[in-house]
């Protein structure tokens, strides 16, 4: 995901000289060739997102494209109140990246593990929050983003995605795409985790279960059609994310379903519960300790169809 | 306006008034009938609690009716205590956390400078307001860059909003933190209004040193009784009161 961002990004600077680059002193590697071939369009704030944020703002409010980037919660809690107070309310054309979304850096730790930023982003108005389930979803937010002028969020993860992905099926913000047909249950995933959900529905369809799979990738403005056709159109909903369980995903799913009266008959958030992961390990190995590997989803799914 | 509406923070405003007249009345380019002009300084008021001030400068200088002031504080108004842009012609940042002005000023200047254009960037702060971390991330920022287009006033009553900065958080030795971050510094008087035109009026080339001027001020300046009165940071001039200063500063209702 992180290299379709920054590829998709460069052959976007290329034509349009108001995209601008700030990095929060992060990204080994990963951004030397954008700065090697547009010097004028990149800038290193140094280990200081408050004031990273606060440039950004600056250079947006005079006609820039701003993205900043850096990892985990850096780009987003570190500097919350710049988000809100600057960026938000000044609706000021700032892009904030952040690079290793859930547990993509579930070594290093619970400081690394950014797993409330979907509920926080959430809940400030005027930003669209948008988590890319594929490669070719996150390639495509680029442009979607420099589209929508005004304050939005990128939660990316480092991890590629291991299903196919139909660049047919085409990525507007605010849209749900749908990745799998079946109507026993909806299975709805945010993010990185949206590859679980795939494997799972794999799973269940060889049992003879089949779901409807659904990519929620924009949270903010989010696709209350889909969610209601989902509650009415199919057995139940689950909702996965890699994100605490309030205020996310499953909240946004249950908020709009119980606001329209449409209940689902089988309703069940999966994702980080209401504590920190004090253990480490990687991707995987964290997303099967809280519930929400491909497995974990399939026999969720499989229980909460029995139930 | 601050006696009608029953707002806090006079003797913030009376702290940097001098400095708000002389750059409104003197050293900023601003076009009252095209508030964004391209081609216009920018200014931040970074210590936003003092948006009262702010307001009054601008309807003085003509960006809306002077009518307009009496809605401060009301019910339904968008003269809100701490500065806001929204629906108020000339304000161009919202403040009220402190420690957000001067990074957007950054950007502000960075971006003038990647344009090559030459217009300033102002940015009025408190004392108080430099305990903030990030306002030392901007610094940082702004001294490494060489932003010669920013300009920071800081305005130094030396009274925060409990007690005094020294007995808070001392900033001393004051200039010597600026000046070791990159920044041409100097101290000035903040109510002679010759002293600061001196400091303030000079166009200084792109790739100067950003400037800070420490303007050393009174809270509450003006009035006899809010003179460095932390008091005067909250409470509203009413009745008697409210009649005294008005004597003092020799002003009408």
């Amino acid at each position: 995901m992180r290299n379709a961002f920054i590829q998709r990004l460069s052959e976007l600077a290329v034509g349009d000289k108001r995209i601008l680059l700030i990095t929060g002193d992060l990204g080994f590697g990963v951004l030397d060739d954008f700065e090697r071939r547009f010097p004028a369009q990149y800038l290193n704030a140094g280990v200081a997102e408050q004031n990273m944020t606060a440039v950004a703002t600056g250079l947006a409010l005079e006609g820039h494209v701003v993205f900043t980037y850096s990892i985990g919660n850096f780009p987003t809690l570190r500097c919350l109140e710049q988000i809100r107070n600057d960026v938000c309310y000044h609706d000021a054309n700032v892009k904030i990246v952040s690079i290793g979304g859930g547990f993509s850096y579930g070594q290093l730790g619970m400081s690394h593990h950014a797993t409330e930023d979907l509920s926080l982003l959430r809940a400030l108005p005027g930003i669209v929050v948008c988590a890319p389930g594929s490669a070719f979803e996150a390639r495509e937010s680029v442009d979607a983003m420099i589209a929508h002028a005004g304050p939005a969020y990128l939660r990316l993860e480092r991890a590629a995605n291991d299903f196919t992905d139909d660049s047919a099926n085409i990525f507007v913000f605010g849209h749900a795409r749908k990745l799998r047909e079946g109507s026993d249950l909806t299975l709805m995933g945010a993010g990185g985790v949206v590859s679980e959900v795939v494997a799972a529905s794999d799973l269940l369809n060889s049992q003879g279960i089949h779901c409807r799979v659904l990519s929620l990738h924009t949270l903010k403005p989010f696709d209350k059609e889909a969610v209601l056709a989902a509650a009415e159109q199919t057995g139940g909903i689950l909702t996965v994310e890699e994100n605490s369980v309030l205020g996310g995903l499953g909240g946004a799913v249950a908020e709009i379903c119980l606001e329209h009266g449409t209940r689902p008959r089988r309703f069940l958030r999966l994702g980080i519960q209401d504590t920190y992961t004090s253990l480490v390990g990687d991707q995987a190995y964290l997303r099967s300790l809280v519930g929400i590997d491909r497995g974990s989803v399939a026999l969720a799914a499989r229980r909460l169809l029995e139930a | 306006m601050t006696s009608r509406g029953g707002s806090s923070h006079i003797g913030a405003v009376f702290s940097m008034a001098d400095i708000v007249a002389v750059l409104y009345g003197h050293v900023m380019i601003v076009n009252p009938s095209d508030p964004c002009d391209p081609g216009r300084d920018r200014f931040i008021l970074s210590k936003g609690h003092a948006g009262a001030g702010i307001y009054a400068a601008l309807a003085e200088r003509g960006f809306f009716p002077k009518e307009l002031l009496r809605d401060h504080y009301k019910n339904g108004s968008v003269m809100s205590g701490h500065v806001s842009h929204k629906g108020i012609a000339g304000v161009e940042f919202s403040t009220g956390s402190l420690g957000h002005g001067l990074g957007v000023a950054c950007g502000m200047a960075y971006a003038a400078q990647l344009a090559g254009k030459t217009h300033r960037v102002f940015i009025l702060m408190s004392d108080g307001e430099c305990d903030e971390g990030s306002n030392w991330e901007a610094i940082h920022f702004a001294g490494h860059h060489r932003l010669g287009r920013v300009v920071a006033v800081v305005d130094y009553n030396k009274i925060q909003s409990l007690k005094a900065t020294e007995e808070t958080l001392g900033l001393e030795p004051f200039a010597e933190k600026w000046r070791s971050f990159r920044w041409e510094t100097v101290e000035v008087d903040g109510h002679d209004h010759s002293e600061l035109r001196r400091v303030l009026d000079v166009r200084r080339p792109a790739q100067a040193k950003p400037l800070c001027v420490i303007a050393h001020t009174i809270k509450g300046k003006g009035v006899s009784f809010m003179e460095n009165s932390v008091l005067w940071h909250y409470r509203t001039a009413r009745g008697a009161e409210l009649q005294a200063a008005r004597r003092e500063l020799g002003v009408e209702e």
